[in-house]
C-alpha cells in the first residue's frame, strides 16, 4: 500500500463484530470474576459441609438450610431484616421525594444545599457511621447531651441509643436512611428536571392547585424513575449490614440482627462456612422477584 | 369575554431587557398576532399576561382589572404552548377533563364538556389514546381542545403550528381562524412567520427588541410601515431602501417594475436598473442589481409576476420606474417614518 491512497478494505478495528466484544471484554470478565465466581460459590458453599480448616466439600442437599431455619436467631433475623429494609426505604423514597422537590426549586444558595445533601454519599460509609458510633455513645452521646441542656431530659435519663432494643432498632434505620437518602434524593431530582417546563406551566394555566399539580402531574410523571430508585434501595437495605455492624453487631440480644450480618457472624466469624452460605443466599429469591417485579412496573409506566 | 392590555409592561432578566416598555391593548374577541424575529420578547410578553412571568414593571390588564398579582389560574386566560405541553401519562380524555377537575366542576358534567370540546376540533376517536400515540396534527388539536374546554375569556397562543409540515400549517391556519371566528374569544397569538401573522390577524404587533415597534392591520404593516425594521421585516424579498440626501427611501421590490409595465400611467419615478442575477420561481421573477444614474451602486431587489410580461435580461440595464406614492420616506438616523420629500 502506498503512502496517500486512502486505505481500501476496512481494518478490522472498523468491524463491529470485532470491536464489540474487544471492548465489553473487560467489563464481562470483571463481572464474571468478581461477582458471578463468588456468587456460584456461596450458592455450592450452601449445599456443601463446608467449613472453614476443614478439606471436605461434599454435597449434602438442602440440610444447611433446612437446620438454619429452624434456629430463633435465623427467624429473628429475617423478620428484623423484613422490618429495616421496607421501614428504612419507605422513609428514604418519602424523605427523598420531599428533598428533591425542594431542591428542584430556585433559590440562593442552592448549590451549597445540594452538596451538604451528597455529602453522607461520598464520605466512606464505615467513616461517616463511626462518627455515628460516637453521637449516640451511651456515656458522651451529643444527642443526649443536648437534649439535656435544652431541658428535655434530666441527667439520669439518658438515652441508651444502641443498648435498647427499639432504640437500637430506630437507631440503626435512621442512620441507614441517612447514607441512602443523598442517592435517592439526586436520582429523584435527575427525574424531576427531566419533566419538560411546559408541563408545569400548562398545568398551572390549566388551574392545577399545589396538590393536584403535584399528585397528578408530578409525581406520576418521575414514577418510572422513583421505581428505579427505590429498586435499588430496597435490595441495598436487604442486603448491606455496614451500618449495623460497624453500630451494634446485631446486638442488643440480636434485636438488629439481619440475614446480612448473621450470615458474616456464622459464616466468616463462626466458622461454619456452610451455614453462612445458606444463610446468605436466602433471600436471593425473593430479592430477584423484587427486581424483577420493579422493572416490570416501571417498564409498563415508562410505555404509557 | 374580556380584553387585554399592556401599560408600559417590562421584564428585565439579570441584565438582559427582554421586554421594554410595550403598550398594547387588544379589541373584544379580536385576534391580535405579535409578529417579531427570533429573541423579541413575544414568548416573554405572551408569559406576562398568562400570569407565568411578573412584569418587572408596568401593568396588565384583563377585562379593565389589574392582573399582576393574580395567579394564571384566577385569569380566565388559556394558552397553547408550542410543545403543546399534553400530559403524557394521560389519556386524551383526562388531559382535556384536567381543567374542567381543577375548576372543580362536578364529576358527572365533566364527559359530556370534554365530548363537546372533542368535536369542535374532530378528535372525538382519540379520546382514549395517549399523546405519545398521536400525530404533530392531532396533538395541535388535543391541545386546541384543552385550552377551549373551559371556555375561557382570553387564548394565548406561543406558536402553535411550528411543528407541523408546510401544507398541514396551511390547513390548520384556515381552521383556527375560522374557530376563533365561531366562539369570537379575544386571541393573542405569537409567531415569527409573516404568512401566518397576515393570513391570521385583525391586527399584527410588530416587535423587535422587546419592544412593539408598530400596531394595524396587516395591510397597514405592510403598505403604511411606520419605520424601516418593519419595512424591512415584512416581505419577501423586504422592502428597497434607498439612500437620498437626508432620508432613507423605501419601496416595495414588487412595485419596481419595468417602465413599460406601469400600464396606467400616473406619476412614475423613473430609476435605471442593472440587474445582475434573474431568480425564475414560478409565479415571479426575482430579479437583483444595482440602481443606476442618481443612486449609483444602491443594491435592490424588483419583483415581477410572471403575468408583467416585460423582457427583462441579467447583465442589462434598463428603465424601471415607481408609481411616486408607493414611495416611502424615513428618517436616516431614527429609522421612522417621515413626510414625502422629493429628492
Ligand atoms: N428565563 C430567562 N432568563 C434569561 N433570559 C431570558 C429568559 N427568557 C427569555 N430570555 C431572553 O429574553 C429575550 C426574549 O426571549 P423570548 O423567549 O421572549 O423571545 P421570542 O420572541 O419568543 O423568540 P422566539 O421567536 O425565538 O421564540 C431573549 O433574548 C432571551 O434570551
Ligand atoms: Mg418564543
Amino acid at each position: 500500500m502506498t503512502h496517500g491512497e486512502p486505505r481500501r478494505r476496512a481494518s478490522w478495528v472498523d468491524r463491529a463484530e470485532w470491536l464489540g466484544p474487544l471492548m465489553i471484554g473487560p467489563a464481562v470478565l470483571y463481572i464474571v470474576l468478581v461477582l458471578g465466581v463468588p456468587f456460584l460459590l456461596a450458592l455450592y458453599y450452601s449445599v456443601s459441609d463446608i467449613s472453614m480448616g476443614s478439606r471436605t466439600l461434599g454435597f449434602v442437599g438442602l440440610k444447611n438450610f433446612v437446620s438454619v431455619v429452624q434456629t430463633i436467631k435465623f427467624q429473628t433475623s429475617l423478620k428484623n431484616t423484613f422490618v429495616f429494609a421496607v421501614v428504612a426505604q419507605v422513609l428514604v423514597m418519602a424523605l427523598g421525594t420531599v428533598l428533591a422537590l425542594a431542591l428542584a426549586r430556585d433559590f440562593r444558595g442552592k448549590w451549597i444545599v445540594r452538596l451538604l445533601i451528597l455529602l453522607p454519599w461520598v464520605a466512606p460509609i464505615s467513616l461517616g457511621t463511626i462518627g455515628w458510633l460516637w453521637i449516640l455513645d451511651s456515656t458522651y452521646s451529643v444527642i443526649n447531651w443536648t437534649l439535656e441542656a435544652v431541658g428535655l431530659i434530666g441527667p439520669d435519663g439518658w438515652y441508651m441509643w444502641l443498648g435498647v432494643p427499639w432504640l437500637a432498632m430506630g437507631s440503626v434505620i435512621a442512620i441507614h436512611v441517612w447514607r441512602i437518602l443523598p442517592l435517592a434524593t439526586v436520582i429523584l431530582l435527575a427525574g424531576l428536571t427531566s419533566i419538560p417546563h411546559d408541563i408545569h406551566d400548562a398545568a398551572q394555566m390549566d388551574g392545577a392547585g399545589f396538590s393536584r399539580h403535584l399528585f397528578q402531574i408530578t409525581l406520576p410523571l418521575i414514577r418510572p424513575i422513583a421505581l428505579v430508585a427505590g429498586l435499588f434501595g430496597l435490595t441495598l437495605a436487604f442486603t448491606d449490614m455496614i451500618v449495623i455492624f460497624v453500630l451494634t453487631r446485631g446486638g442488643p440480644y440480636d434485636t438488629t440482627q439481619v440475614l446480612a450480618s448473621l450470615a458474616f457472624f456464622t459464616g466468616i466469624q463462626g466458622g461454619d462456612l456452610a451455614e453462612g452460605a445458606a444463610i446468605a443466599v436466602f433471600l436471593f429469591p425473593l430479592l430477584v422477584a423484587v427486581a424483577i417485579g420493579f422493572l416490570r412496573v416501571a417498564r409498563r409506566a415508562e410505555v404509557q | 369575554m374580556a380584553t387585554v392590555e399592556a401599560r408600559r409592561v417590562s421584564k428585565q432578566f439579570g441584565d438582559v431587557r427582554a421586554v421594554d416598555g410595550v403598550d398594547l391593548s387588544t379589541r373584544e374577541g379580536e385576534f391580535l398576532v405579535l409578529l417579531g424575529p427570533s429573541g423579541c420578547g413575544k414568548t416573554t410578553l405572551l408569559r406576562m399576561i398568562a400570569g407565568l412571568e411578573r412584569p418587572t414593571g408596568g401593568e396588565i390588564l384583563i377585562g379593565g382589572q389589574v392582573v399582576n398579582d393574580l395567579p394564571p389560574r384566577a385569569r380566565r386566560i388559556a394558552m397553547v404552548f408550542q410543545s403543546y405541553a399534553l400530559y403524557p401519562h394521560m389519556s386524551v380524555f383526562r388531559n382535556i377533563a384536567f381543567p374542567l377537575k381543577a375548576a372543580g366542576m362536578p364529576r358527572a358534567e365533566i364527559p359530556q364538556k370534554v365530548e363537546w370540546a372533542a368535536a369542535l376540533f374532530g378528535i372525538e376517536r382519540l379520546l382514549e389514546r395517549k399523546p405519545r400515540q398521536l400525530s404533530g396534527g392531532e396533538r395541535q388539536r388535543v391541545a386546541l381542545a384543552r385550552a377551549v374546554v373551559r371556555e375561557p375569556a382570553v387564548f394565548l397562543l406561543d406558536e402553535p403550528l411550528s411543528n407541523l409540515d408546510a401544507k398541514l400549517r396551511a390547513s390548520a391556519r384556515d381552521e383556527l381562524q375560522q374557530f376563533q371566528r365561531r366562539i369570537g374569544t379575544t386571541t393573542i397569538y405569537v409567531t415569527h412567520d409573516q404568512v401566518e401573522a397576515m393570513g391570521l390577524g385583525d391586527r399584527i404587533a410588530v416587535m423587535e427588541g422587546g419592544r412593539v415597534r408598530q400596531i394595524g392591520t396587516p395591510a397597514e404593516v405592510y403598505d403604511e410601515p411606520a419605520d424601516t425594521f418593519v419595512a424591512g421585516f415584512l416581505g419577501s424579498p423586504p422592502t428597497n431602501l434607498v439612500e437620498a440626501a437626508d432620508v432613507l427611501v423605501g419601496f416595495r421590490p414588487e412595485h419596481f417594475l419595468p417602465r413599460e409595465a406601469h400600464t396606467d400611467g400616473g406619476n412614475l419615478t423613473t430609476l435605471p436598473f442593472h440587474i445582475t442575477r434573474v431568480e425564475y420561481l414560478g409565479a415571479d421573477r426575482i430579479l437583483y442589481g444595482a440602481l443606476e444614474g442618481r443612486f449609483e451602486g444602491a443594491r435592490v431587489v424588483a419583483r415581477l409576476a410572471t403575468t408583467v410580461e416585460a423582457k427583462v435580461q441579467a447583465g442589462r440595464t434598463q428603465d424601471f420606474a415607481v408609481r411616486a406614492r408607493e414611495l416611502k420616506f424615513f428618517d436616516k438616523v431614527t429609522g421612522l417614518r417621515t413626510t414625502a420629500r422629493v429628492p
